[in-house]
C-alpha cells in the first residue's frame, strides 16, 4: 500500500462526523463509474417510541462482501429485514438494481436471504427444502431436479438430499440453508449471522468456504454479524453500527488502522486510548499533551483539528515495542511497570501500569525461541512506537 | 432414582386404580349373565346381542357419530382461524377481548352454554325461520361453537411455539401467503389439529348437557338415551353399550398418540 492510499480514508476519518459525504468520497476511487446496485437511502424504521434505525444512507456496489457489524441491538438486523422486505422503512426508501422496493413484499423481491437459525423445514428433506424456492416460481419438474442436485454438489452435500434435516449436524445445516437461498439465482443474499451457531473450528472452514462460493457466483453478499473477527475475514467492506447509525463504513485494514472515532476502535480489536490536548498543530504532524501517558504523543499522518482542542489517540496494543533500555526518542516514549503477562503462544500480552496510573495493553509476537530479552513481573519498562502508529480521534 | 423405585411403583398402582377401578369393573359386569346388575351370574355375552337388537340406542349412537364427527371437524376449521388470528395477526384492535372471548366458553358452566344457545335458536327461529325447529343441526352448531375454543387454544400454543422464523423463509423463498398456509403452517400444526379434531370428537360424544338443551324431540344423542335409561334402573345392556364406547375411545387415543409422535419426530 502507498501512502497516498493510507491517507485517503484517514483524511475522511478526521473529519469530527463522519457524514455520509465523506464515506463516497473515500468510496469513488474504487467504486468510480460504478453504480450502487444496493442503495440505501434516509432509511429509518421506529417501532413505536424506539428508533431501529436512524436517517441510515448506505450504498452497496455489484459482487461486494458487504459486512454490517454491530452489537445487539444496534439496528443491523432490522436493517437487513427492511432488505428482504420483512418490514417496511418508516421513512426513505430502498432501491435494489435501480428499483424502487417500497411496497414490494418479500415474495416478489430478488433477493434471498440465509436465516440465523437456518429456518429449514422440518417436514421436508434436504433436496425438498432447496427445491422450494424453484418450484414456487414454476420451474419445470426437471430442470429442478438438476438444479437442486448441482447446488448440492456445491455445498458438498451430494449424498445427503433424502435426509431431514434433524438428521444433519449443524454445518450441514448451515449450508442446506445457505443452498436454499442460493438456489434461486438471486441477485442479492442476505446473511444473518451465517456462522454463529457453529462451533470455532468449522467456521473457520466454512468463512472461506463462504468467499469462495461468493466469487465464484459474483453475487453481492450481505452479512449482518455481531464478530468482529467473523467481520474481518469474510468482508471487502464493513459498516460499523451503533444505535441506528451507521458509524463508519470502510474496507477491513483502514476499518482497523484508520477508525473514525473512539467506538469504532475500541470495537474492532482491542486498543489502547490516550486522552490529551493539541499543543502544536502543523500541516502534517501534530503533538498532542496527555497528562495521561506522561509524555507528548506525536501523529505525523494529516489530521484536521485545531490547537487547545481535547482529543483521543487511539492505539494498538501491536503497535507498541517494549524495552528495558530507554529509546533514543522522547516523544512516543511512555515507562511503566509489568503487572500482567499474559503468554498466548503465538504472541505475549503485557499490562504494563504507568505512573498515572493507567494501563496499557502491549502485545508482542513470539518471533524467536528463546527471546533475547525476557520480560517478567515488575520489571520497569519503556513503552514506544512510532509516529504513524498512532491514529487521533476527534469523536 | 432407583432410591424410590417402590415408592413411585406404589404410587403410580394407586393413581391408575382410582382411575381405573369403576371402568374394569364395567367392563367385567358388561359380560355378566344375570339381569341384576349387582350380582354375578357367570360369563356371558347376551346383553351384547341385545344392545345390537335395540333399535332405539342403535339409532341415538348413529346420531351421536354423525354430530361428533361433523362438529369436530367444523370446530377444527373455525377454531384453527381463531387460533391463527391470536398468534399471527399481532396487536390488532380488540385483539384481548377476542382472546377472552374465545377461551370464555372453556370455563362457563354447560348449563348457560345450553340456555343461552336454545334462546339463541328460538329468536332466530322467530326472526328468519331458521334452524326450523330443533334437532341435529342445531346439536351440530352447538357443539361446533364450544368445541371450537378448545381447538383454538391448542392451534394458538402450536403456533407460538412454532418458529415463525419458518413462515418468513418461506415467503423469502417465494411463498404467497396463500400457499404458505398450505406448504408450511398447515403441514408444521397438524399434530395440533389431530389433536384438536379427537379432542372435539369427544366432548361432543360425550355432551349430555347442551344436548339436552338444544335438541329436539326425535333427536336423542347416546348420552341422553343412556342418562333416559339409567333413570329407570341400570341395566346390564347399558354396560355393554359403555365397554364399546371405551373401546372405540381408546382405539382413538391410542392411534392419535401414535400419530402425534410420529409427527413430532418429524418437526423436532
Amino acid at each position: 500500500m502507498t501512502s497516498t492510499q493510507l491517507i485517503e480514508p484517514c483524511v475522511a476519518a478526521t473529519v469530527v462526523t463522519p457524514s455520509p459525504t465523506a464515506d463516497s468520497e473515500a468510496l469513488a476511487d474504487k467504486y468510480a463509474g460504478q453504480t450502487p446496485f444496493v442503495s440505501i437511502q434516509n432509511v429509518s424504521k421506529t417501532f413505536g417510541d424506539f428508533t431501529a434505525v436512524d436517517n441510515v444512507s448506505l450504498d452497496i456496489y455489484q459482487s461486494e462482501l458487504f459486512c454490517l457489524l454491530g452489537g445487539s441491538g444496534c439496528g443491523k438486523s432490522t436493517l437487513l429485514r427492511m432488505l428482504a422486505g420483512f418490514e417496511e422503512p418508516s421513512q426513505g426508501k430502498i432501491l435494489i438494481d435501480g428499483v424502487d422496493m417500497t411496497g414490494i413484499p418479500p415474495w416478489d423481491r430478488p433477493v434471498n436471504m440465509m436465516f440465523q437459525s437456518y429456518a429449514l423445514f422440518p417436514h421436508m428433506n434436504v433436496a425438498d427444502n432447496i427445491a422450494f424456492g424453484l418450484k414456487r416460481e414454476g420451474v419445470p419438474r426437471d430442470e429442478v431436479k438438476e438444479r437442486v442436485a448441482k447446488m448440492l454438489e456445491l455445498v458438498q452435500l451430494g449424498h445427503l438430499g433424502k435426509r431431514k434435516p434433524d438428521q444433519l449436524s449443524g454445518g450441514q445445516r448451515q449450508r442446506v440453508a445457505l443452498a436454499r437461498a442460493l438456489i434461486k439465482r438471486p441477485k442479492l443474499l442476505l446473511l444473518d449471522e451465517p456462522l454463529g451457531a457453529l462451533d470455532r473450528k468449522l467456521r473457520e472452514e466454512t468463512q472461506f468456504e463462504l468467499i469462495n462460493i461468493q466469487e465464484s457466483l459474483g453475487v453481492t453478499f450481505v452479512v449482518v454479524t455481531h464478530d468482529q473477527e467473523e467481520a474481518m475475514t469474510l468482508a471487502s467492506r464493513i459498516g460499523v453500527m451503533d444505535q441506528g447509525i451507521i458509524v463508519q463504513t470502510d474496507e477491513p485494514h483502514d476499518m482497523y488502522e484508520f477508525p473514525s472515532s473512539r467506538f469504532v476502535a475500541e470495537f474492532i480489536g482491542s486498543v489502547n486510548i490516550f486522552e490529551g490536548i493539541v499543543t502544536e498543530d502543523e500541516r502534517d504532524s501534530v503533538r498532542i499533551n496527555s497528562r495521561e501517558a506522561g509524555c507528548t504523543l506525536a501523529v505525523n499522518h494529516g489530521i484536521s483539528c485545531a490547537p487547545h482542542q481535547h482529543v483521543h489517540v487511539a492505539l494498538r496494543p501491536e503497535k507498541i515495542r517494549i524495552s528495558h533500555s530507554h529509546p533514543d526518542q522522547q516523544e512516543n516514549c511512555i515507562s511503566g511497570v509489568i503487572e500482567e503477562i499474559a503468554y498466548m503462544g503465538s504472541l505475549s500480552s503485557f499490562r504494563v501500569k504507568l505512573a498515572s496510573g493507567k494501563e496499557i495493553r502491549v502485545t508482542r509476537p513470539n518471533t524467536d525461541r528463546r527471546m533475547a530479552e525476557r520480560f517478567t513481573w515488575e520489571d520497569k519498562v519503556f513503552l514506544f512506537w512510532d509516529e504513524d502508529s498512532s491514529v487521533v480521534l476527534t469523536s | 432414582m432407583k432410591r424410590n423405585g417402590y415408592f413411585l411403583k406404589i404410587t403410580a398402582g394407586l393413581g391408575f386404580l382410582f382411575l381405573y377401578a369403576p371402568i374394569i369393573a364395567l367392563i367385567v359386569y358388561s359380560f355378566n349373565r344375570s339381569k341384576l346388575v349387582t350380582v354375578w351370574g357367570g360369563w356371558s355375552l347376551k346383553w351384547y346381542s341385545e344392545l345390537f337388537k335395540n333399535a332405539q340406542i342403535i339409532d341415538a349412537a348413529m346420531l351421536s357419530l354423525k354430530i361428533a364427527l361433523i362438529s369436530a371437524t367444523v370446530a377444527v376449521v373455525l377454531g384453527t382461524m381463531a387460533g391463527m388470528a391470536l398468534s399471527r395477526f399481532g396487536a390488532f384492535r380488540g385483539r384481548m377481548w377476542m382472546s377472552g372471548f374465545i377461551t370464555a366458553p372453556l370455563v362457563m358452566p354447560e348449563v348457560i352454554t345450553g340456555l343461552s344457545l336454545l334462546l339463541l335458536f328460538v329468536a332466530l327461529e322467530a326472526t328468519f325461520g331458521w334452524p326450523a325447529g330443533r334437532g341435529s343441526t342445531t346439536i351440530i352448531i352447538a357443539h361446533s361453537t364450544f368445541c371450537m375454543a378448545y381447538v383454538a387454544v391448542i392451534v394458538q400454543s402450536r403456533l407460538s411455539s412454532m418458529d415463525e422464523t419458518l413462515e418468513e423463509a418461506a415467503m423469502d423463498l417465494g411463498a404467497k401467503p396463500s400457499s404458505l398456509f398450505f406448504l408450511v403452517t398447515l403441514p408444521l400444526i397438524t399434530p395440533a389439529l389431530i389433536s384438536g379434531w379427537l379432542l372435539s370428537f369427544t366432548l361432543s360424544l360425550d355432551d349430555l348437557v347442551i344436548a339436552s338443551f338444544v335438541s329436539g324431540p326425535g333427536n336423542s344423542t347416546l348420552p341422553m338415551v343412556i342418562f333416559s335409561k339409567v333413570r329407570l334402573g341400570v341395566t346390564p345392556e347399558v354396560n355393554a353399550l359403555a365397554t364399546i364406547m371405551i373401546a372405540i375411545v381408546a382405539l382413538g387415543v391410542v392411534v392419535a398418540m401414535l400419530q402425534l409422535r410420529r409427527k413430532d419426530r418429524i418437526s423436532s
